[in-house]
């Protein structure tokens, strides 16, 4: 069986204002929508594109977090995943724990990829690929724009700061997604209805045999120091004047 | 004291900016001891570059052909190696460090603090989540080694003016052969690099073609400036994609920016908070980059670029 692993992180929605807490222990989550992680969705999608082209015969949507994760994963059963595992945590999970629940996942489910977001977009951490990778002692091909499985080779384009970078790697590997890797398609009812079906097996840490106990320990949060508005000029004239007299330009 | 190796990221024999930016945060730590590592097939040019760094105490060259072009898998068994008895590795907050550093952690079986924005201790730091939004405080486990990224917008770079020992280190490790390098693609046009520049121009959906886009180009070259873009005119195609700014993007910390078409979404303003002054030109008066810009003038783009050139 070519199987696909899927990474799925519970995140606050993409368009949510986060606020920090008035006590500092955390960001306002009450009442606030939650949704899979956008790189997630996008490595989802692209997972589903290959097991749509016949190089793949089965994608799993696998998620660390909370049992309130099952709402995400079944978002991802009705995206198009054949089937669900959410390994519970009740605490944060960091970054190395994640990667240490894949790995035992990867030596049960033996895939032929593993593809995550590259970063989430509430820690914004961007680790758990390469340290996975790390882990698993395969190739890792992050920030991937465009991905292309031949003969048991994946070829990668990746987003880098130069430009685009393509890199070649034996399968299996781990892969992290960039924004511009594919547009997710839409859920729509029927498939809603269709993924209730579908199997989302719970398990947790413990049962993994992996410390959920995080090594980082998070102090305070804090608002971001503000900004103070400027000025208003009325005409090009007063904006390049304004700006010579400060000397930038 | 705490001994700190910073990873340096070097490209075509030259030494990137943000090492110093890295070693300038290096030297916040506490009682700091700062080597720099460059891998390089045979970076004695790098080594020169990194050697000069004010608060540099030496570098420590591994010369092996495998090591360029950089690739994560290759080099990280080198730096892991070499952090034999460091209590810190800092590499820089780009895409080289991003894909290599959290590897590093991985075979170091350490923990890591992503975008390091300053430091309160040895162990203590702050750093960005939520595109921004707040700012976490983070305590590492003493005695134990720690991986960091450096978020490059918030560190000055180390002036250069000394010469460190550079020492060549031997590894004997097997590298792995299964990730190798295809090609890469530049723009190669000689403007400032975004993430180092001092002035940048950057233009965003109002723009509405990449046609329209060289009119940010001509400014930006006008004042020799660097070219960013918002996600949005990068997602339509008016801008290659290693010109994005933002949480997803580049961050960066430019002494101008100019901001034109961008309305500021705040996964944008995000990549743009430590810019010293911010100038926001958009024909929408309610547009959200006027909240945090410095000045801010409300009209046709395409009218008031070419007005701002004759005024120039």
């Amino acid at each position: 069986m070519r199987r696909i692993l899927v990474g799925i992180k519970r995140v606050i929605d993409y368009n949510v204002r986060v606020r920090v807490r008035p006590d500092g222990a955390g960001v306002v989550t009450d009442g606030v929508k939650m949704s899979i992680n956008p790189f997630d969705e996008i490595a989802l999608e692209e997972a589903l594109r290959i097991r749509e082209r016949g190089e793949a015969d089965e994608v799993v949507a696998v998620s660390v977090g909370p049992d309130e994760t099952q709402q995400q994963l079944r978002n991802a059963l009705a995206m198009g995943a054949d089937r669900a595992i959410l390994v519970k945590s009740d605490q944060r999970a960091e970054p190395p724990v994640v990667a240490q629940a894949f790995l035992k996942l990867i030596e049960r489910e033996s895939p032929l990829l593993v593809i995550l977001g590259k970063q989430a977009i509430d820690d914004d951490a961007g680790q758990t690929g390469p340290m996975l990778a790390a882990l698993w002692e395969r190739p890792q091909a992050t920030f991937a724009s465009k991905l292309e499985l031949k003969d048991g080779i994946a070829r990668v384009t990746r987003e880098v700061d130069a430009g685009l970078e393509t890199i070649e790697v034996d399968l299996p590997a781990v892969c992290t997604t960039d924004l511009r890797l594919n547009e997710p398609r839409y859920i729509k009812l029927p498939d809603i209805m269709k993924a209730k079906k579908k199997p989302l097996d719970v398990t947790d840490l413990a049962a993994l045999g992996v410390d959920a106990a995080p090594a980082l320990k998070v102090l305070k949060f804090e608002p971001p120091p503000q900004r103070q508005k400027g000025v208003m000029v009325k005409d090009a004239a007063e904006l390049v004047a304004a700006l010579r007299q400060k000397g930038l330009v | 004291m705490n001994r700190i190796l910073v990873v340096a990221e070097h490209l075509d024999g030259k030494l990137n900016a943000a090492v110093a930016k890295c070693v300038s945060c290096a030297a916040t730590i506490p009682d700091a001891d700062i080597s720099v590592a460059v891998l390089a097939v045979d970076g004695a040019a790098v080594a020169a570059a990194a050697a000069a760094i004010q608060g540099v105490a030496r570098v420590l060259l591994v010369r092996n052909a495998a090591n360029e072009p950089a690739l994560a898998a290759v080099l990280a068994p080198q730096v892991a190696a070499l952090a034999a008895g460091h209590s810190h590795v800092l590499g820089p907050s780009t895409t080289f460090g991003k894909d290599l550093m959290p590897r590093v952690a991985g075979l170091l079986g350490a923990p890591q603090i992503s975008d390091v924005m300053a430091v309160e201790s040895a162990t203590r730091f702050r750093r960005p989540v939520y595109a921004g939004n707040a700012i976490a405080t983070v305590e590492a486990p003493p005695g134990r080694q720690l991986v960091a990224t450096v978020r490059i917008a918030s560190f000055q770079a180390a002036p250069a003016g000394q010469v460190a020992p550079v020492e060549t280190r031997a590894l004997d490790l097997v590298l792995p052969t299964h990730t190798r390098f295809v090609s890469v693609s530049a723009d190669g046009s000689d403007r400032p690099d975004l993430q180092t520049a001092a002035r940048v121009v950057a233009g965003g959906r109002a723009l509405a073609s990449k046609e329209n886009f060289a009119l940010i180009s001509r400014l930006a070259d006008r004042i020799g400036a660097a070219i960013g873009a918002s996600r949005a005119a990068v997602d339509a195609g008016f801008a290659p994609n290693e010109l994005q700014v933002g949480q997803t993007g580049k961050i960066i910390a430019p002494e101008l920016y100019i901001a034109i078409g961008i309305s500021g979404a705040i996964q944008h303003l995000t990549g743009i908070k430590d810019a010293r002054t911010i100038v926001a030109i958009n024909k929408d008066a309610e547009a959200p980059i006027f909240e945090i810009a410095d000045f801010g003038l409300v009209g046709d783009l395409f009218s008031l670029i070419p007005e701002i050139e004759k005024n120039l």
